[in-house]
């Protein structure tokens, strides 16, 4: 049955005598200064699940995307079923039978499933041939390995958890022997992430090579047959998933032992900060993103919102820090905010005393081109501390302030006249979280704060919101990670669909009744 | 890619893009059977061979400060602005009825007010592509253009209906009062010592220099310049600052218009004293050389103006004394335009390998 | 208006349609594959200009037809090194080319023919004559129809029927083969391309060239068959209004024909102030009317596009993600 797959072409992996699937040896590769893998060394045994797993830069996903022919290795070989093989483009790889789902898909949103599927493995110069083969394959894989998709859907009409579907059906389609998966589940509801898991046993059981990319350990636990650590570039040590523990793979990943819960004191809530009634965002295409949202944050309080990515957060922080219109009543202080038209905006927002540090800091928090001191002021323009006069901005002022700020939170290095874009995205999320943390506002709002972000950043920004909290300021915290939301709120809302399925204190809640929140079962719908 | 150092990227880019354009036109000129060198020696001759050759350069490089500044403000909000030709129309039409309107006593009055009225009908004439950029979407390119085509056939229309003085052949206006008339380069006590011809460069000059000045302030020292250029950089983080969209595209437009018009102080009032057809001469267009090779910057933009008058004063030169179409002129330019704007990675490629080494040699 | 005067100005219409038309199917190539091209002005007046010259040096057409590609295709490789092969901004590159093209077409006839920059007047067969199709005499009788087939429809010259048959070929091209779905696909996420193993880079290249030599008829035609001989600047801003035309038709094929043809009629009437001025009752300046295509240009870009939304990849140049 397998071998009928995608058709009359001969099966890309030939048998052989070599035990290992994949075997790479001393890939390394440089971006500029930037030392990304460092002599790596791997070997993966052919019909298993093999779990890569280290923080983010580590250099997981170069060295994947090194097997895929994506980047060309500085130096280093890639051994295919044992044979030698070079991969300098996709093409190679897709023909020595690697396929790849990656982390940001790679469909084209306004194609249908069937073209996507297609495209780049058609048969002919004409396409229908092509398509309706693929149909006809595609039917057969969803029967193999529980891959359903309606075929003739547009990929932008598609769930996250069926676009990446489509992205392993792609893969199958070019017959893929040997299938890696970057961060698959970081878009998933836990029941999705357990369904994926599902069908990539399913692969493996039909003989198939999975290589599984990511920083959660608990997937580690419950997916892979063996998982190889690997930190800083390096490759640190590969063991059998049964034989190992979470804690022994913490501490391989980090090179020390971790500390997983944030120090904090128990909270001492005031009085209401921000009042939330009835918030409802509709997005440009006129779909309802946020589908009437209520809630209280009190002085002195952390409330974290968990949900998996796109399910009504985004829009959340965005109808509250001004950037997008929104309907219902927010309360800030006791004075109603605008919502929508002229005045929703971030600096109405600012002087109000709500500060942001938004999800996405190199698209919305900072601006890449300009120095530090300028993205210091970035918000804060018109703030009289950094005016000279009616007319001028007062620079001496801003880059001063910048170097005060740069030298508490550690940023480094701490050259204000430095465009942002030269910071590491640890130092880049310290600029802002600095300049945020800074104004002295009565409510931060914060999303992802630690996304991409160095494990020593990640302790520092943690601590800041904390002590943030302890100086009596309300706080907003939004995040995909469930570590996260756990260590540092003081009360959790799940976030579903764009609706809030309900309150939990982190002392008595667990990952898995939040994980079924977070997947809109049992919810308490607020 | 080797980073090459600040001071390579501001200056050496610039500098190797000229010089390719400038081969590249070299072998056009061979391909037409001219003699490139001839007339470069023309150019330089006719445009820096003589205070005379000054005048004419240092006027056009009058017009060309304006029109580079108009785009420079504009590409720092992230607008291509590409109609400065028409503004400057506009802004010619705008002088005009200034000029004409009051037996003018003295160029002093007459002076502020012309700007005035030049700034605004420049900037009037760019407030409708704005508008439509911030409010409907329309792709300010297209837009922009097609107001250059529209204001040359309104300029057409009210020079030979409207505003032609009865009697007179050629569509233009009356002469403007002697009032209005500004003083040249030679009738400015202490350069007349070095001019001692009559040259069109005018007092218009130092108003441009001003605006450079002007320019720079707002941009790098004011809130709104600040505003303009996070929202050039990035509209949607421009968003997340509270920085309206429909603000910048509109102020940074009408900024630049007016710029545009405002080179109307130079040629029409300062030069002919009185409106022509197409008076502007294609110096809208330059502004876009101007401000790409000038790096976007006051100080490069007065630079990159005078080498663009040197161009012109020294095309016309070569359509007196030689055989070579004065369109030579348009061809430097798109060449200059395609160097410094979009082939700019290549220059840098070109440069990077001779900063490799040393770069290297530092390192070890 | 009368039937007669009606079909005159259809007859017009499909006559200045055609370089619209051309030029705005060689942009949905481009633009469907992610490059932004504001220099199908240029392109069009260096073909047009190479196919004048060569065609009155060597009196044939088709000859010149050849150059007006080659023309062309010199401006659209120069396109695609800057906005692909360097990355450069595509809008900043096409303006340029614009402006090259400008003078190097002058600084060619001139230097050429030493007529101010115009080439020769051409006739025979150094310029594309009307073709009149079959039964055309024979039908003209036939009421209503008769004259429409024969004085819209046919009597038009190679080049119309061209443009005609490339918009069903394009989208053929586009929806039902290999190289189409492809093309779609750089332009909307050239990452899915990339990954898929396929070049994003030839892919380009191959829209860009393809745009080069639907530029060089485009500007063959002006110069050789709907006027004869190069003229300075003859294309008249007509590449940036097939843009304009382009973003009406939402970057379709067959909404490109009726965009065009929109466009080419407000040309038309344009050339003919009897016709306004007896259907509105007003006379308009002739000036007023020559500013007719490029207001309603505007009026088009502004009101009545809606909700076009672009190819998402376009104007961006593709770099591949750490």
């Amino acid at each position: 049955m397998t071998a009928d797959v995608g058709g009359g072409r001969p099966a890309a992996a030939a048998p052989s005598s070599s035990p290992f699937a994949i075997e790479l040896k001393g890939i390394s590769k440089s971006f500029g200064p930037v030392q990304a893998n460092k002599d790596v060394n791997i070997a993966v045994p052919k019909g298993t699940i093999h779990g890569i797993i280290g923080e983010n830069g580590a250099g997981k996903s170069t060295l994947m995307s090194i097997l895929y022919g994506f980047y060309k290795a500085d130096a280093g070989e890639i051994f295919v079923n044992g044979k030698l093989t070079a991969i300098p483009d996709s093409q190679s790889a897709i023909r020595a039978g690697i396929g790849m789902v990656f982390q940001h898909f790679k469909l084209v949103q306004n194609f249908t499933v069937l073209e996507n599927v297609v495209l780049g493995a058609e048969d002919g110069a004409l396409l229908r041939p092509s398509l309706a083969k693929a149909r006809k394959t595609l039917q057969d894989l969803a029967q193999e390995y529980e891959l359903d998709v309606d075929p003739d859907a547009l990929v932008e009409d598609l769930s996250v958890g069926h676009q990446q579907r489509v992205e392993i059906l792609k893969a199958l389609y070019r017959q893929a022997e040997i299938l890696i998966l970057d961060e698959p589940t970081g878009v998933l509801t836990p029941a999705e992430a357990d369904h994926l898991f599902r069908i990539l046993k399913g692969l493996r059981d039909q003989g198939k090579t999975v290589i599984l990319i990511t920083h959660k350990l608990r997937e580690i636990m419950e997916a892979t047959d063996n998982v190889s650590v690997m930190r800083r570039g390096t490759m640190v040590g590969t063991v059998k998933t049964a034989q190992t523990s979470p804690e022994e793979l913490a501490e391989l990943m980090v090179g020390r032992k971790v500390l997983l819960e944030v120090e904090k004191q128990p909270a001492h809530p005031g009085k209401v900060v921000l009042s939330v009634q009835d918030l409802r965002v509709m997005d440009e295409i006129g779909v309802e993103r946020l589908k009437g949202v209520s809630f209280e944050i009190r002085a002195g309080e952390i409330l974290g919102i968990a949900g998996v990515a796109g399910n009504g957060q985004s829009e959340l922080l965005a109808a509250l820090g001004g950037i997008q219109p929104a309907t219902g009543t927010v309360m800030m202080n006791g004075a109603a905010l605008p919502l929508s038209g002229h005045d929703a905006n971030g600096r109405t927002r600012r002087e109000a005393g709500i500060a942001h540090v938004p999800e996405d800091r190199q698209m919305l928090g900072l601006i890449m081109d300009f120095t530090a001191w300028e993205n210091t002021a970035f918000g804060y323009h018109n703030e009289p501390k950094y005016q000279k006069n009616a007319l001028l901005m007062d620079n001496d002022a801003i880059r001063s302030d910048t170097e005060r700020k740069m030298a508490t939170f550690d940023v480094r290095p701490p050259i204000p006249t430095l465009a942002a874009k030269n910071f590491s995205g640890g130092n880049q999320q310290k600029i802002v979280v600095a300049r945020e943390i800074e104004s002295d506002p009565d409510l931060l709002l914060v999303g992802q704060p630690t996304r991409g972000v160095d494990i020593g950043a990640i302790e520092f920004i943690h601590k800041q919101i904390v002590a943030l909290r302890d100086a009596g300021k309300a706080i907003l915290l939004v995040s995909v990670e469930l570590d996260e939301i756990m260590s540092l709120s003081d009360r959790i809302a799940v976030m579903f669909d764009g609706r809030l399925m309900g309150f939990r204190d982190p002392e008595t809640t667990n990952e898995r009744e939040l994980g079924l929140l977070m997947a809109g079962v049992s919810g308490d719908a607020a | 890619m080797t980073k090459l150092p600040t001071w390579a990227d501001v200056v050496l880019v610039p500098l190797i893009s000229l010089a390719l354009a400038a081969i590249i036109s070299a072998f056009v000129l061979l391909g037409i059977g001219q003699s490139p060198t001839e007339a470069f020696w023309v150019m330089v001759d006719g445009a820096v061979g003589s205070a005379y050759g000054w005048g004419y350069t240092l006027y056009y490089a009058t017009s060309f400060i304006f029109t580079g500044l108009a785009v420079t403000v504009a590409f720092h909000g992230s607008l291509f602005n590409i109609g400065g030709e028409g503004q400057a129309q506009l802004g010619g039409l705008g002088v005009a009825f200034v000029c004409l309107a009051l037996p003018w006593p003295h160029w002093t009055l007459a002076l502020p007010a012309a700007m005035v009225g030049a700034a605004l009908f420049g900037a009037a004439w760019a407030a409708i592509p704005a508008w439509l950029q911030a409010k409907r979407g329309s792709h300010i390119v297209i837009t922009t253009i097609m107001f250059n085509y529209i204001a040359s056939a309104l300029l057409i229309y009210l020079l030979v209906n409207v505003l032609r003085p009865p009697g007179q052949m050629d569509p233009a206006t009356a002469n403007f009062p002697p009032g209005t008339h500004l003083p040249t380069l030679n009738e400015i006590p202490g350069l007349n010592l070095i001019f001692t011809k009559k040259v069109p460069a005018n007092i218009s000059l130092f108003v441009a220099l001003i605006c450079c000045w002007l320019v720079w302030l707002l941009m790098w020292r004011t809130r709104l310049g600040y505003e303009i250029r996070a929202f050039g950089k990035s509209e949607k983080a421009a968003t997340y600052a509270g920085i309206s969209s429909f603000k910048i595209i509109m102020v940074a437009m009408l900024i630049s218009g007016a710029l545009s018009g405002l080179m109307a102080i130079n040629n029409v009032m300062g030069e002919s004293g009185r409106l022509v057809q197409n008076a502007s001469e294609g110096a809208g267009f330059i502004g876009i050389a101007v401000a790409l090779m000038g790096r976007n910057h006051p100080v490069g933009v007065l630079l990159a103006a005078i080498l663009f008058g040197f161009l012109y004063q020294g095309g016309a030169e070569l359509g007196l004394w030689t055989t070579i179409p004065i369109e030579l002129r348009t061809v430097v330019q798109g060449l200059v335009i395609l160097f410094t704007g979009a082939l700019d990675q290549m220059v840098r490629m070109m440069l990077g390998v001779f900063f490799r080494p040393r770069a290297q040699a530092r390192a070890s | 208006m009368d039937y007669a005067t009606f079909l005159q100005v259809l007859d017009t219409t499909l006559r200045l349609s055609t370089p619209l038309l051309l030029a705005c199917l060689a942009g949905l190539y481009s633009e469907r594959a992610g490059i932004f091209d504001i220099g199908l002005e240029g392109k069009m007046l260096m073909a047009a200009m190479s196919a004048g010259a060569v065609s009155y040096l060597t009196g044939s057409v088709w000859i010149g037809l050849l150059a007006a590609i080659a023309g062309s295709l010199l401006f659209a490789v120069v396109h695609g090194l800057a906005s692909i092969t360097f990355r450069g901004n595509q809008l900043i590159s096409g303006v340029a080319l614009n402006f090259v093209a400008s003078g190097i077409t002058v600084l060619i006839a001139q230097s050429l023919f030493g007529q101010g920059g115009r080439t020769p007047p051409l006739d025979g067969a150094a310029r594309f004559n009307p073709i009149t199709l079959p039964l055309a005499d024979q039908i003209a009788g036939v009421p209503i129809i008769g004259p429409f087939y024969s004085e819209v429809i046919s009597g038009h010259t190679f080049l119309v029927y061209v443009g005609l048959l490339m918009v069903p070929l394009s989208w053929w091209v586009l929806y039902r083969t290999r190289f189409g779905l492809r093309l779609r696909a750089v332009g909307e996420n050239p990452a899915s391309v990339d990954t898929a193993g396929i070049s994003v880079v030839r892919l380009r290249y191959t829209a860009v060239l393809i745009t080069g030599i639907l530029c060089g008829l485009a500007g063959a035609y002006m110069s050789t068959g709907l006027q004869a001989g190069f003229g300075k600047e003859m294309t008249a801003g007509r590449g940036y209004i097939a843009l304009a035309a382009l973003i009406f038709a939402k970057w379709r094929p067959w909404y490109c024909l009726w965009a065009t043809l929109l466009f080419g009629f407000f040309q038309a009437i344009a050339l003919r102030p009897d016709v306004i001025e007896n259907t509105i009752g007003i006379s308009i300046p002739v000036p007023a009317l020559d500013a007719l295509p490029y207001i309603l240009t505007v009026v088009v870009l502004a009101g009545l596009v809606g909700k076009a939304i672009p190819p998402r990849a376009g104007g961006e140049p593709y770099v591949k993600e750490r």
